[in-house]
C-alpha cells in the first residue's frame, strides 16, 4: 500500500509536470490547436464563384481545380479595384473568392468585407514567402492569400555607356543629364523614388516631415527627363528611343523579348512592388470551397502556373521549378531572394502625406 | 398615356408654319439636363467639401479653401507665397488653344473657299473627306503622329535622309503639342466655315472685281464679313474644347506641357483630392465662360458696327 501510493504519488507527479507542459505547450502554439479544432475543410462538391480582374487567370487552371475537387467554378470579372468595392457595398452577395489589390484590402478590411479566415494557417499558409506575410494591408495574412505582385523599377539599355552604370536611383535621376531618361506619370512612383533617393528609408515614405520632401524636391528639380509618360515606354525602349525608363517588371520583361540589351534594374535604396490577393467576401456562400480553392492556389504548382499565365511573380515559395523557362530566367520577374527583399509596398499614405505628395509632383511638372 | 393625333387647333404652338410642338424640346433638354447640367451642378458642389482621411471622394463637409489653395502655396520650407504653378498652367492652356485657333483659322479658311467653290457633287466629296479623321478614335490618331514624329520614324528617317546629321527631336515637345492640337481641331474649323461660304453668293466677290476692288480688298471688305459667322462658330469650335485639351499634352508633349485638365486628372487620380479638381475646373468653365461672353460681345459690335 505504501509502495502503491509512493507510486501513484510519483506517477500524479509526473502526471502533473507533463500536464503543465502541456500546458505550456498549447499556449504557446494556441492558434495550432484553435484551428485543429475547427479541422481545414475537405471538398464535397458544389460550387464556387471567383470575382477576378479580366484575363488574370488560367481557364485551364480553374478546369484543372475543378477535376481535382469536384468543385464547380464560375467566373465572373472586374476591371479595377473601385469596381469591386462599389459591387461588394452595394451588397453584390453571391461572391465567394474575390482579388482585391493592397490598399484597397485595407479599405475592405476596414469596411468589415473580408471574412477573417487565419490564411497564414491553412496547410499550404506555409509556403507564403516571408517577405508577403506581414505586410500593412493584412499583417500576418488573417484575411487574404498573395496572388500576383510586380515592382516598379528601372529599365536600362546596356548599350548605352550612362544606362549601363545605372544601379540606384541616385544613378537614374542624375542619369537625364546624359542620355535619353523616361519616366511614369505617376505621383507616387516619381516622389517615393526622389525620397528613397534622398535617403528616406522603406518605413518611412509616409512620412510628414517636411524637411524631407524639400530634399526631394531639390533633387526633381535637376531631373529633365525626356518624356514623363505611363504609355508607350515599351515600345520606346525597344526601338532604343529611349535608353531609362521607370517601369513595371512585366513590362520590362515584354521589352526584353525584343530588344536583349534590355535590363531590369532593382535600384539598391529599394523599389515599390503592388500586390494583389485573394479574399473571401464576407458572407461567402460556399465557405469552405473558398478556403479549399484559396489553400489551392497556394499550392507552388498552381502558383506557377499562375505566372505562367499572367506574366507576372507570385509570392508562394518553391513555385520556381514549375515555371515556364523564359519567365523563370528573367529576373525581372523571378525575382531572387535577394531582390525580393529590395521591395517593400507601393506607400498608401494617408491625406496630409499625400498632400506633399501632391506639392512636390506639381512643382516638378510644372517646373519642366 | 394616350396618342394624341388630332390636327394641330388655334390654341397650339404648333399653327404657325414650319414650327413644332414645344413638347418636341422635352426629351433634348432632359438628356442635356442629364449630362450637362448635373454633372456641372456635382462639380460645383464637390469643389466645396472636405476631403476623406484615407482613400478618394468627398466628405459632407462645407470646405471652401480649395480655392484658396490654388493661389496661395505652403512652401516646404514653412513659409507662404502667392502661387503661380496653376495660372501658369491655365496660362499654358490658353497659349496653345490660342495658337491652335489661330493656324486652324488660317488653314482653314482657303480650304473652305476652295471647297465651296467646286461644283456641288464634288463639295459633297469634298466635306465627306474632312469628316474623313472621325472614322477613327482621337487615341489611335494621336498614337499615329507619334510614330509620324518620332526621332526613329517616318519624319525622323526624311530627314536624315535628307543630310541632317543633328539631334533631330520634335515629339515630346510643346510643338508637338499644338501640332497635335491643330490636326485635332481643322475639321471643326473647316466645317462652319464651309457652311458659311457655301452660301455666299460669288456674285459679290464679281461685282467687287468690276467695281476696281484689289483681291485682298474682295477677301478682307466682301468675302470674310459674309461668312464671319462661320468664323465665329469655328473659332468657338476650336478655342473652347481646346482649352481642356488632355491627349495632346500627354501624349505628343511628352507629358511635360501641362494643361490645365492634365493638373485635373492628376488630382481626381494619383493625388485622391477631388474638391481641389473640382476648384480648377470651376475656375476654368468660370474663365472659359467670360471669355465667351467677351467674344460673343465682341461679335455683336461688330455686326452693329456694319449694319
Amino acid at each position: 500500500m505504501k509502495f502503491f501510493t509512493r507510486k501513484v504519488g510519483v506517477a500524479i507527479a509526473l502526471a502533473a509536470v507533463a500536464s503543465l507542459g502541456l500546458v505550456a505547450c498549447s499556449s504557446s502554439s494556441s492558434t495550432t490547436t484553435a484551428s485543429s479544432s475547427t479541422a481545414f475543410p475537405t471538398p464535397k462538391g458544389g460550387e464556387l464563384n471567383l470575382y477576378n480582374w479580366t484575363n488574370y487567370i488560367d481557364p485551364a487552371q480553374l478546369k484543372a481545380f475543378t477535376a481535382e475537387t469536384g468543385i464547380k467554378v464560375n467566373l465572373d470579372t472586374f476591371d479595377s479595384n473601385e469596381t469591386l468595392l462599389a459591387k461588394l457595398q452595394a451588397g453584390a452577395t453571391g461572391y465567394d473568392v474575390i482579388v482585391p489589390s493592397d490598399y484597397m484590402v485595407a479599405q475592405m478590411v476596414t469596411l468589415g468585407l473580408l471574412e477573417k479566415v487565419d490564411v497564414a494557417g491553412f496547410p499550404n499558409g506555409k509556403n507564403i514567402d516571408p517577405n508577403f506575410l506581414n505586410v500593412y494591408w493584412d499583417k500576418g495574412r488573417q484575411y487574404t492569400a498573395p496572388y500576383m505582385y510586380g515592382t516598379t523599377g528601372i529599365a536600362v539599355n546596356m548599350k548605352d555607356p550612362v544606362a549601363s552604370k545605372i544601379t540606384s536611383w541616385k544613378d537614374f535621376f542624375a542619369a537625364a543629364k546624359g542620355t535619353s531618361v523616361d519616366v511614369l506619370k505617376d505621383q507616387t512612383e516619381v516622389v517615393s523614388a526622389a525620397l528613397r533617393a534622398t535617403g528616406v528609408a522603406a518605413a518611412d515614405l509616409c512620412t510628414i516631415d517636411k524637411t524631407k520632401y524639400a530634399a526631394a524636391q531639390k533633387l526633381l528639380d535637376t531631373f529633365k527627363p525626356k518624356v514623363i509618360n505611363s504609355d508607350g515606354g515599351i515600345e520606346r525602349m525597344v526601338k532604343e528611343s529611349s535608353m531609362v525608363r521607370m517601369a513595371w517588371n512585366g513590362s520590362v520583361h515584354r521589352m526584353t523579348v525584343d530588344n536583349k540589351n534590355i535590363k531590369y534594374v532593382f535600384p539598391t535604396e529599394g523599389l515599390n512592388f503592388w500586390a494583389d490577393n485573394l479574399a473571401i467576401a464576407k458572407g461567402a456562400k460556399n465557405l469552405d470551397n473558398a478556403k479549399i480553392f484559396i489553400n489551392w492556389m497556394l499550392n507552388p504548382k498552381q502558383g506557377a502556373v499562375a505566372t505562367n499565365f499572367t506574366g507576372y511573380a507570385n509570392a508562394v515559395l518553391g513555385s520556381g521549378p514549375f515555371m515556364d523557362p523564359a519567365i523563370k530566367a528573367d529576373p525581372a520577374i523571378n525575382t531572387t531572394p535577394e531582390n525580393a527583399k529590395l521591395a517593400t509596398p507601393t506607400p498608401n499614405c494617408p491625406t496630409a502625406a499625400r498632400d506633399l505628395y501632391t506639392e512636390v509632383f506639381t512643382s516638378w511638372t510644372s517646373s519642366q | 398615356m394616350t396618342l394624341d393625333l388630332s390636327l394641330p387647333t388655334a390654341h397650339d404652338d404648333s399653327e404657325a408654319p414650319g414650327k413644332t410642338s414645344k413638347w418636341l424640346a422635352v426629351a433634348p433638354m432632359a438628356f442635356l439636363s442629364m449630362t450637362v447640367a448635373i454633372p456641372l451642378i456635382i462639380i460645383f458642389v464637390y469643389s466645396f467639401l472636405a476631403r476623406p482621411e484615407l482613400g478618394a471622394g468627398v466628405v459632407w463637409k462645407f470646405d471652401p479653401t480649395h480655392y484658396v489653395k490654388i493661389f496661395i502655396q505652403d512652401r516646404l520650407d514653412g513659409t507662404r507665397s502667392f502661387d503661380t504653378r496653376y495660372l501658369k498652367v491655365i496660362w499654358n492652356s490658353f497659349y496653345y488653344s490660342g495658337i491652335t485657333t489661330v493656324a486652324t483659322l488660317v488653314l482653314a479658311i482657303p480650304i473652305a473657299m476652295w471647297i465651296a467653290t467646286r461644283d456641288p457633287r464634288r463639295r459633297v466629296l469634298l466635306v465627306f473627306l474632312v469628316t474623313l479623321p472621325f472614322w477613327t478614335s482621337i487615341l489611335i490618331r494621336t498614337y499615329a503622329i507619334t510614330q509620324l514624329l518620332d526621332e526613329k520614324g517616318v519624319l525622323g528617317k526624311i530627314v536624315s535622309f535628307l543630310g541632317y546629321k543633328g539631334h533631330f527631336q520634335i515629339l515630346y515637345t510643346p510643338t508637338a503639342t499644338v501640332l497635335g492640337l491643330i490636326y485635332t481641331f481643322l475639321p471643326f474649323m473647316i466645317l462652319p466655315i464651309y457652311a458659311s461660304a457655301e452660301r455666299f453668293d460669288f456674285r459679290y466677290a464679281e461685282a467687287g472685281y468690276d467695281l476696281g476692288a484689289r483681291k485682298m480688298t474682295v477677301l478682307f471688305r466682301i468675302v470674310l464679313p459674309q461668312i464671319s459667322p462661320g468664323i465665329m462658330a469655328g473659332v468657338a469650335l476650336v478655342f473652347i474644347p481646346g482649352l481642356g485639351s488632355f491627349l495632346q499634352p500627354d501624349m505628343l508633349g511628352g507629358g511635360k506641357t501641362n494643361m490645365i485638365a492634365n493638373v485635373v486628372a492628376n488630382n481626381y487620380g494619383q493625388a485622391r483630392n477631388w474638391p481641389f479638381g473640382s476648384a480648377l475646373s470651376v475656375l476654368l468653365c468660370v474663365i472659359t465662360l467670360v471669355a465667351t461672353l467677351l467674344l460673343s460681345v465682341a461679335a455683336r459690335k461688330r455686326k452693329a458696327k456694319r449694319v
